[in-house]
């Protein structure tokens, strides 16, 4: 060793710098890493429309499909649903559908759907993503005497009713999510594209 | 054979890490029936690891064949059914010996000066036990694992502001699909175990560089013997390897027993809907989480939506289980031992584990008014047990300790 004396503040600028310097790069190395782990171009892509045939649904039934991994539920509600989905606003979160991310502009309304008759909704809880049940019946056993016909999420108890609007006092915090769709022809749906009907 | 030992010893310290670790490493002689629990957790730790291995040589981490695959094990792979059961069995019996572990670490103050570091390589080592656990149960590929997983990675969507993007970077699709038992797969398989290994090694390090506690809650190091040895120490080998053979033999009945005879220990251990292959499109009746994480899940149920956002349940649940690191801290009994502890910490102890075997409970039985009820108060009495320890254990009656262990 040599007998000069060190100078450590020169030693300790250099050591704070080459440690500084590998920090900036290890954060570089960790990037691609964690990168990769995002959804990949194939699961971004397979985000495809699909395209359903309203005349499976009968009256009163729900008809669940696949979109984006997510079912979404195909209903044809009868007159008599439609007539109850007016006389429980109170009790709802955000009856008048206000929250403006959970549905298209073209379903901003009492019934949540272009047309009237046919409610089509993901079928994913906004509480923590599960998949509600459809319990189309009034006033069953299980879920009391209020229930006027909806969703029930076994889950945690978030209940919604047949506009998939969320009623007070659920876990669940919003509606649930109307896709963009548009009508192909009186009978045929897209689901997962409106071709710029909302902007 | 001598020639070769000391030609090793000149290269490795072979024989001072057996002294060091075992036949010198003296531990206090009143150890007791709680003191099993820490080889154990190493034993089915090994099992795990084992059978894990056999397993991944016939499973397949794929959306489509994943279901296929673990019923293949099932059936055609010669028992396969065996080395699976011992698998699903060790995930729920890993957790009835930490939890035992961990308690007896309370009652006795093992995470007491100057065995703070060991307390918290424990704490992580259980939280990523139970990482492990969630994504290993993911792989079977039922309902029960699909909407496990689903309901677990939304509580991270749960989070403000970045929580949607958080919960697709864990999944690596929009719902949890292909991409995501992938990776749980690969985390499941080697990422996690690797740390986990890392973790048990820095925990027996740091517990070996202390010493072990033992029911008293005395330093048996405070007084040594002519020849510099603990007075109250003995050997760990041959006593306690001894003693622990003892554990194991008994532990093994208990394991094989549930291995051969319960392996679903009546949809506990296996959950019957997980006998169902995962279907995107429906969710099962009634989701429970496995029986050991419900306690937590309960506590997540029993907070309400505050603003409109999920956010303060999963908050809580979170800081349920990362509560446990600041026990070192928050306890300033001048005892260590439930020994010589006064009623006030007996009181709370028990009220603990009152609250923590109910919200157990409360956790697998669907939500009802008077159970949200329940669960509300037994949620206080566990943050309770925590936060106030730092006045019940100071102002408690505690009893003289002695200077040597007792029997």
């Amino acid at each position: 060793m040599s007998n000069l004396s060190v100078d450590t503040s020169k030693r300790r600028f250099l050591v704070t710098m080459t440690s500084a310097v590998g920090g900036v790069a290890a954060l570089g190395v960790v990037t691609p890493f964690v990168m990769s782990m995002l959804p990949s171009a194939r699961a971004k892509a397979a985000g495809a429309p699909i395209e359903v045939d309203l005349s499976k649904v009968e009256p009163g039934m729900q008809l669940a499909v696949e979109w984006r991994g997510k079912p979404v539920w195909v209903v044809n509600r009868t007159k008599e649903m439609l007539d109850l989905l007016s006389k429980h606003d109170a009790k709802l979160t955000d009856a008048a559908s206000e929250n403006t991310s959970q549905q298209p502009e073209y379903c901003k309304n009492p019934t949540r759907s272009i047309k009237p008759q046919y409610l089509i909704v993901v079928g994913i809880c906004t509480h923590l993503g599960c998949s509600p049940s459809y319990r189309s019946e009034v006033a069953p056993a299980d879920l009391g005497p209020d229930w006027v016909g909806g969703w029930f999420c076994p889950c945690h108890g978030s209940r919604f009713d047949l506009a998939a609007r969320v009623f007070n006092g659920s876990p669940a915090p919003t509606n649930l999510v109307i896709p963009p769709h548009k009508y192909l022809s009186d009978t045929r749906v897209l689901i997962g594209d409106d071709q710029g009907a909302a902007a | 054979m001598q020639k070769l030992l000391n030609w090793v010893d000149e290269r490795f310290p072979l024989t001072a890490s057996y002294k060091a670790h075992l036949s010198e490493y003296y531990a206090p002689k009143n150890f007791n029936f709680w003191y099993f629990f820490g080889s154990l957790a190493l034993l089915v730790l090994v099992i795990q690891i084992v059978t894990g291995i056999f397993l991944t040589m016939h499973y397949k981490p794929d959306g489509a064949l994943a279901f296929a695959s673990v019923e293949y094990i099932m059936r055609d792979v010669d028992y396969g059914w065996l080395i699976r059961y011992i698998h699903s069995t060790g995930a729920s019996m890993f957790f009835v010996v930490v939890y035992l572990h961990m308690f007896r670490g309370i009652i006795y103050g093992s995470y007491r000066k100057p065995r703070e570091l060991i307390w918290i390589f424990g704490v992580i080592i259980y939280l990523v036990l139970m990482g492990e656990a969630f994504m290993g149960y993911l792989l079977p590929w039922g309902q029960m694992s699909y909407w496990g997983a689903q309901v677990i990675i939304n509580l991270f969507a749960a989070v403000p502001f970045i929580g949607n993007d958080l919960s697709e970077w864990i999944r690596g699709d929009y719902v949890i699909g292909d991409a995501t038992l992938n990776r749980f797969f690969a985390f499941h398989v080697i990422a996690l175990p690797l740390v986990l290994l890392g973790l048990v090694a820095a925990h027996l390090v740091a517990l070996h560089e202390v010493g072990s506690n033992n029911p008293d809650g005395v330093e048996i190091k405070k007084l040594k013997g002519a020849d510099g040895h603990p007075l109250d120490g003995i050997p760990f080998h041959p006593y306690y390897t001894v003693k622990d053979i003892l554990g194991v033999v008994v532990f093994l009945m208990v394991f094989t027993s549930i291995v051969f005879f319960a392996p679903e220990m009546g949809g506990y251990f296996l959950e019957a809907n997980n006998f169902i292959p995962a279907d995107s499109l429906k969710t099962p009746e009634h989701i429970a989480p496995v029986w050991y994480f419900t306690p937590y899940y309960a506590i997540l149920r029993a907070i309400p939506p505050i603003f409109g956002s999920q956010f303060p349940g999963v908050a809580a649940m979170g800081v349920a289980v990362l509560i446990f690191f600041a026990l070192p801290w928050l306890d300033k009994s001048p005892v260590k031992s439930i020994r010589y502890r006064g009623p006030k910490f007996k009181i709370a102890l028990t009220l603990f584990v009152i609250s923590f075997i109910g919200l157990g409970i409360l956790g697998i039985l669907p939500s009802t008014p008077v159970y949200t009820l329940i669960a509300r108060i037994l949620s206080a009495v566990y943050f309770a047990f925590f936060l106030l320890m730092p006045w019940y254990t100071k102002n408690d009656s505690t009893k003289p300790v002695p200077e040597r262990v007792t029997k």
